[in-house]
């Protein structure tokens, strides 16, 4: 691999061992993945921020790494943690959980990162442009940045997204490169796909059929940023993509053809094949979690307008970013009225939510309901806003 | 026995190899407290790595993997060097993260169990 005279001075340890520490990891990766350069990176999203993920060992490399003079150089978002950071008390997150969880953000602060943790940099801030260079963590935000903006990130672990951070290059492979951007599977989607929920069904279903390649959807037609949020998140769980193409609708496949010749062709007639692998057979409900990937404005709007004048039976979750509640005051209040809670800064996936006794779940996002029975030890029930705000309110899954 | 490699960590050890004709998974994998491999089924199960070269195929599983490597370096019960066939990002990120040296690209079959081996920079000797 060529690094140019500045690189090699980092890399030998010219600029200091936090600098020459991300340099090497950086140049590992490069070598192992057969990059030919590094490239400049102007914007990260760091994941692994949540205790949870962590543990000790994670608070130690971090601090130690501070300690070393690991200092971020680019624009650098944090993933969610494990608590809602100001408000963990009231919510009812563990003392020792949450001395750990500061203990995390106290050293993301000390490289210089601001503490917002959103699994949604590019609705708060982070929005990097078409064709731009990123080193992002966040399954659903990778796949969402990629696809739906298209800027250019591979799927970076914790580590090598802050080393990026630190010298605000990484190494150009994978989803960097053109010839790797083409559609590997031609998915036709011959039935509705309309609700929030049905993307999620719909990305469950690609997500295991094309693992880690990149899938191009044929059929869509009605959809809001919201959907094109959870499909990919979706897709990342259930599989590992980290791009996807739409007919029509994101920005490589309107311009151009996305689609390798020897791309395999595959017809979906029906959604219920991503509802069933995600539901259980529950009825009684009583946690409802909406906000996976973090809630936007409108859709904390709509919640908002479903439990107005309402009180919920079930415990009701809805987690976004500082940011976004802030900007949405007036439908927290609404949603706090109700007996619901809006988390900041966290989400169901990266909390301790084992730790609350809940039971039995009702969601609207493919990716939590996907996680939740493994990472949560709780049982599912998939279905749409209306349905899971029904479910809070009368305690049972009609 | 002279073998040449690719440098993932840079470094300069001796030690004994402890070879798995397996890839190993550091999360779950490994008990860190004690460095033993815990993974059912495992051809290393119930076998210490601690102080040891380590030599597997390569790495799999969670890359939460790179921290269980960093927190067995702060516990005195990591491996002292490691050698893959193929290093991928969770052996990669991990052994830089805890200044364990590493070498690729070996033919991993020509090393035995017990064999006393020195690491340098990307050159493995095997006596």
């Amino acid at each position: 691999m060529e690094l140019t005279k500045e690189e090699e001075e980092m890399f030998v340890g010219e600029k200091g061992d936090g600098v020459q520490k991300a340099m090497e990891i950086v140049v590992a990766l490069g070598k192992i993945y057969n990059a030919e350069k590094l490239v400049m990176v102007n914007s990260v999203q760091v994941s692994g921020v949540s205790y949870k993920n962590l543990g000790d060992a994670g608070i130690e490399f971090l601090e130690e790494w501070a300690r070393k003079g690991g200092r971020v150089s680019v624009r650098t978002t944090l993933n969610p943690a494990g608590m809602d950071l100001e408000n963990w008390k009231r919510l009812g997150f563990k003392e020792d959980f949450a001395q750990k969880q500061l203990k995390v953000i106290d050293a993301f602060k000390k490289m210089g990162i601001t503490p917002i943790c959103s699994c949604t940099p590019y609705l708060i801030g982070n929005l990097p442009k078409f064709g731009e260079h990123i080193a992002w963590g966040e399954s659903s935000a990778v796949a969402f940045a990629n696809s739906v903006i298209g800027a250019r990130s591979n799927r970076e672990g914790g580590p090598s997204a802050l080393a990026a951070a630190i010298i605000g290059r990484t190494a150009c492979y994978g989803f960097h490169l053109n010839e790797n951007r083409k559609a590997d599977f031609v998915f036709n989607v011959n039935c509705e796909v309309k609700d929030f929920s049905d993307f999620g069904a719909l990305g469950n279903i690609i997500g295991r059929t094309v693992k880690n390649k990149v899938p191009y959807i044929i059929g869509i037609k009605n959809y809001n940023q919201d959907d094109l949020k959870v499909l990919g998140a979706s897709m990342a769980a259930s599989g590992a993509v980290a791009l996807f193409h739409i007919e029509n609708i994101t920005p490589e496949a309107r311009t151009k053809n996305m689609i390798k010749d020897s791309a395999e062709k595959i017809k979906i007639d029906s959604l219920d094949d991503g509802y069933n692998s995600l539901n259980s057979n529950v009825n009684e409900i009583d946690f409802v979690s909406i906000g996976c990937p973090h809630a936007s404005v409108d859709e904390l709007k709509r919640i908002a307008e479903l439990v107005k004048d309402k009180k919920l039976k079930a415990e009701l979750w809805v987690t976004t970013s500082k940011y976004t509640s802030e900007k949405a005051k007036d439908y927290v209040k609404i949603i706090e009225q109700s007996g619901g809670k809006v988390l900041n800064d966290t989400c169901l996936v990266v909390a301790p939510v084992e730790d609350f006794g809940f039971k039995n779940l009702a969601t609207n996002s493919g990716k939590a309901a996907f996680y939740a029975p493994s990472y949560s030890k709780l049982n599912v029930r998939f279905g749409s806003l209306e349905k899971c705000i029904n479910a809070a309110i009368r305690g049972r899954w009609e | 026995m002279k073998l040449e490699g690719r440098i993932i960590k840079f470094g300069n050890v001796e030690g004994e190899a402890i070879v798995s004709t397996e890839p190993i998974g550091f999360l779950g994998g490994v008990d860190p407290e004690t460095g033993v491999i815990i993974e059912k089924g495992h051809p290393l199960e119930g076998k210490s790595i601690k102080g040891k070269i380590l030599v597997f195929p390569t790495g799999k599983g969670s890359t939460v993997g790179s921290y269980i490597l960093y927190k067995m370096k702060r516990k005195n019960t990591a491996p002292i060097g490691i050698i893959n066939e193929d290093c991928e990002p969770i052996t990669a990120v991990g052994v830089i993260i805890s200044d364990i040296p590493c070498v690729d690209k070996i033919e991993i079959n020509k090393i035995k169990n017990g064999d006393r081996i020195i690491i340098r920079g990307e050159k493995v000797v095997v006596e």
